[in-house]
């Protein structure tokens, strides 16, 4: 069954319009990006998808369930983990505690009064820091973590929720062109062994090329199009849209100075 | 009531709004450019009527004259407007990077300094100013006679209205100050002169908020406490009008002078409960006033609680501290119990506000509320039914409980500092109903006979027993702080988005934390009634709130056992210097915003980080 299926979403923001006819859909396991020059809606879509915004019209299915008005949170209860543009952590908790807090959510702990929440949940947030590489920092506080090693703390956060859908705002924006692979490796690699679809924006154009099976683009909150990195590279329209930027659809020379 | 008595009360309603809308005015205006609430604008509206009422009769005598009069209206009101001049340069410039909850305090600081300098210059008695010359005569309306000088009062609303219209639209200052007001950052970096602005702007402030109180001056004396009664009413214009929104003000005072005009005749002796009930109304509705636009909220975790290292040797202190406590009385005498005991029940009451502000976030400035809850449930549940300290206290509690379930439900809906004014709003409304209910509460004489059952009865008894359920209440609520629940409440105050992206239902735990704040805070007060058998309204105003927050802010508010040490300390103070001096507002003043400038972290704090420092 399609896991995320969103059908002719409409936003407008007082007379801009943001998102017009938006209709696309993806399978589990699948990577699917959104690209477009700035202003041109991704952010829109993305949080109408995500619970952060209601849009005017069209809905959201997710597994064939409606979703378009629920909350976030009954979102995530359903299986829809996020990460933000700006990284939103728990800066005030340890890197474990940021993971254990959404594990303590994910099983419906967050109202018990007792039994501490820094001994809850510790193994398994530690396992799965292991595998994002953050073990070795599971104790320091988050608030004096790099940027970069911050957005994967709000990686770890988003797994620990076991979503079937994984959306991810600029994952690598304010990183370095070798941590950006590495991140989308990963997170390729995680999505693949447990079948998450992946659903992202980003402005780096070899991470798009790189890592989406297919792309979508959106030009003054519309569709222009979708296909394969190959077939939106080769796209006259799309190539128009970027106009003046003409080296933003090249095709990717390895890792490039960032 | 006929239609001419109704035309006389919508004329006074005018008049109000009128007075009430120059200085709401300036309040809005500084809070949009700076966005401080500065809760000095009352007392520089008290200085403007002091100042006028003094200084204008001077001027008569020298020329007796319409003329010298509004002169000497204006020179007052320039005076009050050089003095925020003065505030701006010595104090808000320093604090316009602070997490609100420091903003309100400082400003609170100048309430208690500006009221014992006004004490020292003007003298203790109230001052009653002139008639203004060519306005003694009533005029006729409908066959009732109306003071003249209210029509001009009337008229001066929207003057004021026309001239700060035309100074924001037609002036250079004025664009700055729209701009500031949409735009902080843009207006940083656009290169203008930053702080000129500011300061020019908390100068025409001051100067509505003088001109405000020096209108007064033909209608009411100058006296002590105008500053509180007015700056709560210019919170709730501004609040409900929309923070930052001129014409949001205008048209909310004019709502609430109706109202007080028209309330008068429906609750004769609560119009401060309408007009306040009206704000609770506003804010359900539209949670940002008539005009006002949502405020970004950033991340707060700096100034509340975080997770660190526990100390081996904690335990081992803590059981020190409880046996320092409980051999006291075999030391100690009466005395010497009694001001322990009043500590420790004080040092529960800031305990439970530092689960809503140090960890929830959640800045409120009503918390008196719910002590006063606590304590006016068990001293009516003994006096009407009788019923004996063992269920009295549960039963402050219970009411305490059920107030803060009410007011949180509300509450919560909110932030920033519209959150704050709120809970502000609630506990004067529930002061308003403590103070004006006297058949049940007493009134301002309250209830006496509040004493503790037989067998804890005496000092060492009744500071064992207050020991006993104190400990038990700070330990559970420290609990609660490291369980799960407690992470939640942090996690919401550090990221919304995150949070709700994990499933966590914000506002659901944030009301859960209130109720139990409150609850806390109600047995607190609870005890406080038994403690010195009495209850009385004070117990529900501003200054012990103030009281709460200035406990939580000498002892550190990113610290959990600061509240508990900022409760002794300030207690231990108060008892050793208010003897010694008639200046206590004054010192208690100057030490709020000495630590805000140079101890933000508190007691505790400092000593932390001094020691993290040293390792």
């Amino acid at each position: 069954m399609t896991l995320l299926s969103v059908q002719k979403l409409a936003k407008s923001f007082g007379g801009v319009t943001a998102a017009r006819d938006v209709s696309f859909s993806l399978e589990r396991g699948e990577m699917l990006a959104i690209i477009g020059p700035n202003g041109a809606g991704k952010s829109t879509v993305f949080n109408m998808v995500g619970g952060q915004l209601r849009p005017d019209q069209g809905s959201v299915l997710l597994n064939g369930e409606n979703i378009t008005t629920a909350a976030p949170q009954k979102r995530f209860r359903l299986g829809v983990g996020r990460t933000f543009q700006v990284a939103q952590s728990f800066l005030s908790m340890s890197v474990a505690e940021n993971v254990q807090m959404a594990l303590v959510s994910c099983n419906r702990e967050s109202a018990a009064l007792w039994t501490p929440a820094r001994h809850r949940y510790r193994d398994e947030a530690c396992a799965l820091l292991e595998q994002l590489g953050m073990a070795s920092v599971a104790d320091q506080p988050c608030s004096a973590l790099a940027y970069g090693d911050v957005k994967r703390v709000e990686l770890a956060i988003a797994l620990a929720g076991q979503p079937k859908l994984l959306l991810m705002d600029e994952p690598t924006a304010g990183m370095a062109a070798r941590e950006r692979t590495e991140l989308m490796d990963l997170t390729a690699q995680i999505a693949d062994k447990k079948g998450i679809g992946i659903l992202f924006t980003e402005h780096d154009m070899d991470v798009v090329f790189g890592h989406a099976e297919r792309v979508i683009v959106l030009l003054r909150g519309r569709i222009i199009a979708t296909g394969s990195p190959e077939e939106i590279r080769q796209n006259e329209e799309v190539r128009r849209a970027y106009l003046g930027d003409e080296h933003a659809l090249e095709r990717p020379k390895g890792v490039s100075p960032a | 009531m006929d239609l001419s008595f109704l035309a006389i009360q919508a004329l006074n309603g005018l008049s109000s709004a009128s007075s009430l809308f120059i200085t709401a005015c300036g309040l809005t205006l500084v809070f949009g450019v700076t966005r401080i609430v500065n809760f000095a604008h009352g007392s520089l509206y008290m200085i403007g009527a002091y100042t006028a009422a003094t200084l204008v009769p001077r001027l008569l005598e020298l020329q007796f004259g319409p003329l010298t009069f509004w002169a000497g209206i204006l020179l007052s009101a320039l005076i009050v407007g050089l003095i925020g001049v003065l505030i701006e340069v010595l104090l808000l410039r320093r604090i316009y990077g602070a997490p609100e909850l420091f903003q309100l305090l400082a400003t609170f600081g100048i309430v208690l300094v500006v009221q014992d300098l006004t004490i020292l210059i003007f003298g203790p008695e109230d001052i009653l100013g002139p008639r203004a010359p060519g306005l003694r005569a009533p005029v006729e309306i409908l066959g009732r006679r109306f003071p003249s000088y209210e029509l001009v009062l009337i008229a001066a609303g929207p003057v004021v209205l026309g001239l700060v219209w035309f100074l924001l639209r037609k002036t250079r200052f004025g664009v700055l100050v729209r701009a500031a007001t949409q735009d902080r950052e843009m207006i940083a970096a656009l290169g203008i002169n930053q702080a000129l602005l500011f300061t020019g702007t908390l100068f025409l402030g001051a100067f509505l908020a003088g001109l405000g109180g020096a209108l007064q001056i033909p209608r009411v004396s100058a006296h002590a406490g105008m500053d509180l009664s007015i700056i709560a009413e210019a919170f709730v214009v501004t609040v409900v009008g929309g923070m930052g929104s001129v014409p949001g003000a205008f048209l909310a005072a004019l709502i609430i002078g109706q109202l007080q005009a028209f309330g008068i005749l429906i609750f004769p002796k609560s119009t401060l409960v309408v007009v306040f009930l009206l704000m609770a109304v506003v804010l359900a509705i539209r949670p940002n006033g008539f005009f006002g636009r949502p405020e970004v909220i950033g991340g707060t975790h700096a100034v509340g609680i975080a997770s660190r290292k526990r100390s081996v040797l904690t335990p081992f202190l803590w059981v020190a501290v409880m046996g320092a406590l409980i051999s006291l009385p075999l030391i100690g005498d009466a005395y010497v119990l009694k001001v322990t005991t009043e500590i420790l029940i004080f040092a529960l009451f800031a305990f439970s506000l530092q689960l809503l502000i140090g960890v929830s976030g959640v800045v409120s400035f009503g918390h008196a509320a719910f002590f006063g809850l606590g304590a006016y449930g068990a001293a009516l549940s003994l006096k009407w039914f009788a019923l004996p300290m063992e269920a009295a206290l549960p039963a402050g509690l219970l009411l305490a409980a059920l107030g803060a379930l009410i007011i949180g439900a509300f509450v919560v809906r909110l932030s920033g500092i519209y959150l704050a004014m709120m809970t502000l709003a609630a506990a004067q409304i529930i002061y308003a109903v403590a103070f004006q209910w006297v058949e049940v509460t007493g009134g301002d004489n309250g209830i006496v006979g509040v004493w503790p059952s037989a067998w804890a009865s005496g000092p060492v008894f009744y500071y064992l027993f207050t020991l006993a359920v104190t400990s038990i209440a700070v330990f559970l609520i420290m609990r609660i702080i490291d369980a799960p629940f407690g992470y939640a409440l942090r996690a919401a105050r550090d990221s919304e988005p995150r949070s709700e992206a994990i499933g966590l239902g914000v506002r659901r735990h944030r009301w859960i934390a209130f109720t139990i704040s409150g609850a806390a805070a109600g047995l607190a007060g609870g005890l406080y009634a038994f403690s010195r058998g009495s209850v009385d309204p004070t117990l529900l105003g501003i200054p012990t709130s103030v009281d709460a927050l200035t406990m939580l802010l000498i002892g550190g508010i990113q610290t959990i056992t600061g509240p508990l040490v900022g409760a002794g300390v300030l207690h231990v103070l108060r008892d050793l210097i208010m003897p010694l001096t008639s200046l206590w507002r004054l010192l208690l003043g100057l030490s709020i915003i000495a630590i805000v400038l140079i101890f933000p972290r508190g007691i505790v704090g400092s000593i932390r980080a001094w020691r993290e420092d040293a390792a």
